[in-house]
């Protein structure tokens, strides 16, 4: 993508390696917050209980002091990245910075506001269910674009999924059938994108960018001659039915988000865990690396380029298509007209924001759904913050993250361009 | 405007015309042949005018399987063809029928004025509302062809035509200025605003060379949001008003309608003629100026556009504020021209259907105004069909996807049509690349 800058093999080390940029940029916000937060904070306790509601043991800090100390831990775990051999511990001194620095925001907005008690566990329900398009969303990207197809067209798929799952579950009165629909449904926007992307070498933003308004266009078009008409016979779907494993949903805080729940939420993660272990660890993840690397040298070697990435962007498709589905069988049960409202675009940034990797993706998306669930709950308690702010960040966060502010991201070498042979 | 029913007669290469005998064209052949020879070969008109067929075909299909009592005669269809056959020609022909009454013109209407009982605004009124619906169209086209040109892939001009419209409200209802000057500065607070949007994607990308698809579709976003948020302010929101929508523009800085002394309800405004002006410009600064020049020179060849010695990040920058600033005169259209006031939705669907419109007219100027002029139309004659025949305006929408996906794929139209083969004018500007 930039001009060819060849990283010898033995490169000089650089001072300002990636541990000592992020780590001055956690140590600022840290410090920051201590004492912006702790300035702001008002003198009521901040609390925090585990539960799904208000009531319930909890914890309590005050608020000025929980502001300072979060804030203040943030700055160390910042200032640990500068220690040697803090290579090592990235992930986990990053992680512990920025949930030090959101705490101390955490308990400036509590101790300042009507209601200072935040359930952690409703926040945390809410996070997984906003996350969980994101996460279908972005693995179907991650599937395109390892092997160097772009998929700009999540939202499309998103909304035929959803569409799909809709009719074909109030039809047979099934939500089996309608997720199976909504994979199909996924499937046909993919289907497009690949035979015009590959088969016929249109460039792939603009096959995607087109694929969105056909599909928002063609949902929209069938809801109003169809589902408007008869509700109850085309667009009534039952819900998921909510499956609970054993003891394990009762663990406090983790165990309705991920033990009391449906079938999406296990699908997702057992995808990841999947998409994880074949990207890496198959012959199959080995050669859609290649071809969405360097897809000459994978020729060459006798992977059928244009047939793998058929193949993945298919799947891909179906992906999307179910995690549409949750839309309609989920989220509500109805479908409406553009419902899923740019959240394709938002399993698009948590795609590029976890670097492309299933498990990026994951994290990405957990984060994603956090921000949104964080601004509907400081919504309800009146905080002084504009919601529309909070639900800002994903994307700004994306920005940053594409503009190489803590460490760059590299998407495949090939993504994007159509592979000739010859 | 009144050459506007004449139009759309020669764009229609009627699909039924013999495909000449292939091989070349005898030098010594009549002229009609060898014109007809010529027009049945892939290049830019006829795909265009194909894939426009093929949409409006598919579109036809989708009427016919959408409507209960037309599927219905499909039941006993071996039976009694001619039921579903009949049943469906005149499903289609009414819904095209009305399409084109609600876009061109309606012949009834004519002979009403002309027998004095109806009324010339009433014959005028369908392209007044082409126009209307063409204005903020030609901005956003231009100004994702624009930076297209210019080696960049402009998808946040929906966010930039946002902005625009933020921009252009609030200067139209919180700055209290004399009749033209008002206009005047709402229309370049919108502009400023678009670029200004603009700016952020350009220096990231010459900077950092973060993408700028990735960029401005995070921008795209936050301006969605944006707009929510500036609504819902003291300073904006008209508490007298149910929902959230603004204080209304103040009448000296609405766009004047062009003919409102005919009849107050003929909508076109002096948009339309900024925004030829506007095309009148560009085609002016990508063809004939030397900013122009770098600019094309960087979007087919960044390097060597900087071996040559043109900065190319500057111009990256400098391309995206252009591009910027006329998304953000096409949402200032919007919100000065019909809307009048700020809502959340106020700039619809303009930015997105402005990257469509870029695209159809192949990235050039007078094409994308064109492409403006048939979008419009399909426009406003879709919002006829949905009163007129109960077919709801997102089949335009469709229609309007499928030209594009015609126009961007021509090897699927020649296929399709059996076209000859000629050099196809692919969509110039970018070449397929990844981000």
């Amino acid at each position: 993508m930039t001009a060819a800058v060849h990283t010898p093999t033995s490169e000089p080390v650089r001072f300002w390696s990636r541990e000592r940029k992020v780590g001055l940029a956690v140590t600022v916000a840290g410090v920051l917050a201590a004492f912006g937060f702790g300035a702001l904070a008002g003198d009521q306790p901040a609390s925090f209980t585990l539960a799904d509601n208000t009531s319930g043991a909890a914890v309590s800090i005050n608020g000025l002091l929980g502001a300072v100390l979060f804030g203040l831990l943030g700055a160390a775990a910042g200032a640990g990245l500068w220690l040697p051999g803090a290579r090592r511990w990235f992930g986990a001194l990053l992680a512990a910075g920025i949930v030090a620095v959101v705490g101390s925001f955490l308990c400036w907005q509590l101790s300042d506001s009507a209601l200072n008690i935040m359930p952690l566990g409703q926040v945390a329900q809410g996070s997984m269910r906003f996350a969980l398009p994101l996460i279908f969303g972005g693995l179907a990207g991650v599937l395109g674009e390892r092997s160097g197809v772009i998929n700009i067209a999540i939202e499309g798929q998103f909304i035929s999924g959803a569409f799909a799952a809709a009719m074909v579950a109030t039809l047979l009165a099934s939500v089996w059938a309608g997720i199976l629909a909504a994979a199909v449904g996924g499937l046909v926007i993919a289907a497009l994108l690949a035979v015009l992307a590959i088969r016929y070498l249109v460039d792939q933003i603009v096959v995607g960018v087109v694929l969105i308004v056909f599909a928002l266009g063609l949902t929209g078009f069938l809801f109003e001659q169809l589902m408007r008409q008869d509700p109850s016979r085309y667009n009534q779907p039952a819900r998921v039915p909510t499956w609970e494993v054993g003891l394990l949903s009762d663990i406090p805080l983790l165990g309705p988000v991920l033990f009391r729940t449906n079938i999406f939420v296990y699908l997702a993660l057992a995808l990841v865990a999947a998409v994880h272990f074949g990207l890496f660890h198959t012959r199959w993840g080995l050669r859609t690396r290649a071809v969405g690397e360097h897809p000459t040298a994978a020729d060459t070697v006798g992977v059928r380029v244009l047939g793998m990435r058929y193949r993945n962007v298919l799947v891909g498709g179906v992906l999307a298509g179910i995690g549409g589905a949750t839309f309609t069988l989920e989220a509500t049960t109805n479908f409406s007209k553009g419902m899923t409202a740019g959240l394709g675009f938002i399993a698009l940034a948590a795609m590029i924001f976890g670097r492309w990797s299933p498990v990026g993706v994951l994290l990405a998306a957990l984060f994603f759904g956090f921000c949104r669930a964080l601004a509907i709950y400081l919504g309800t308690i009146g905080s002084p913050i504009p919601s529309q702010f909070l639900n800002m960040l994903p994307y700004l966060a994306t920005i940053a993250a594409v503009a190489g502010l803590a460490g760059r991201v590299r998407a495949p070498a090939a993504d994007g361009k159509p592979y000739v042979k010859g | 405007m009144t050459s506007d029913p004449a139009e759309p007669a020669p764009a229609e290469p009627a699909p039924s015309t013999p495909a000449p005998a292939s091989g070349p064209a005898p030098d010594s052949a009549r002229w009609g042949t060898r014109f007809l020879y010529h027009l049945w070969s892939a290049n830019a008109f006829t795909v265009t005018a194909l894939a426009i067929v093929l949409a409006l075909l598919i579109g036809a299909v989708l009427i016919v399987v959408s409507d209960a009592e037309v599927r219905a005669t499909y039941g006993y269809l071996f039976a009694r063809p001619g039921d579903a056959l009949t049943a469906s020609w005149e499903r289609i022909s009414d819904a095209y029928a009305t399409l084109f009454r609600g876009a061109v013109v309606d012949p009834g209407a004519i002979g009403r004025a002309l027998d004095g009982t109806g009324s010339w605004a009433a014959v005028f009124g369908p392209s007044s509302e082409t126009l209307t619906a063409a204005a903020p169209l030609v901005f956003t086209g231009l100004a994702f062809a624009l930076a297209f040109r210019g080696g960049l892939f402009n998808i946040g001009v929906q966010g930039q035509t946002i902005l625009g419209a933020i921009g252009a409200g609030l200067a139209g209802f919180l700055l209290p200025l004399p009749v033209l000057l008002h206009l005047v500065l709402a229309l370049l607070a919108g502009g400023l605003a678009g670029a200004a949007w603009a700016f952020g994607p350009g220096i990231l990308k010459a900077r950092t060379g973060a993408h700028e698809v990735i960029t401005t579709i995070m921008l795209n976003s936050v301006a969605a949001i944006f707009i929510g948020w500036v609504i819902i302010q003291s300073w904006a929101l008209d508490q007298s008003r149910q929902g959230a929508i603004s204080h209304p523009v103040d009448q000296s800085a609405r766009l004047p309608r062009l003919f409102g002394w005919l009849d107050p309800g003929l909508r076109v405004h002096l948009g339309i003629l900024v925004a030829l002006a506007a095309v009148a410009g560009v085609a002016w600064l990508l063809n004939r100026s030397s900013v122009g020049f770098e600019l094309r020179a960087v979007g087919l060849n960044p390097q060597a556009a900087r071996v040559a010695g043109m900065s190319v990040t500057g111009t990256y920058v400098l391309v995206m504020v252009i591009a910027g600033g006329l998304a953000g005169l096409g949402g200032a259209t919007v919100v000065l021209g019909t809307a009048y006031a700020l809502t959340t939705l106020v700039a619809g669907s303009v930015g997105f259907d402005g990257i469509l419109v870029g695209l159809l007219g192949r990235a050039k100027p007078w094409g994308v105004f064109a492409a403006a002029l048939l979008f419009g139309a399909l426009q406003a004659g879709g919002r006829a069909m949905q009163t007129g025949s109960g077919i709801s305006l997102e089949l335009v929408q469709v229609i309007q996807a499928l030209i594009v996906i015609f126009v961007a794929a021509p090897a699927l139209v020649k296929a399709t049509f059996g076209l000859r083969a000629i050099r196809i004018g692919r969509i110039s500007g970018v070449a397929a690349r990844g981000w």
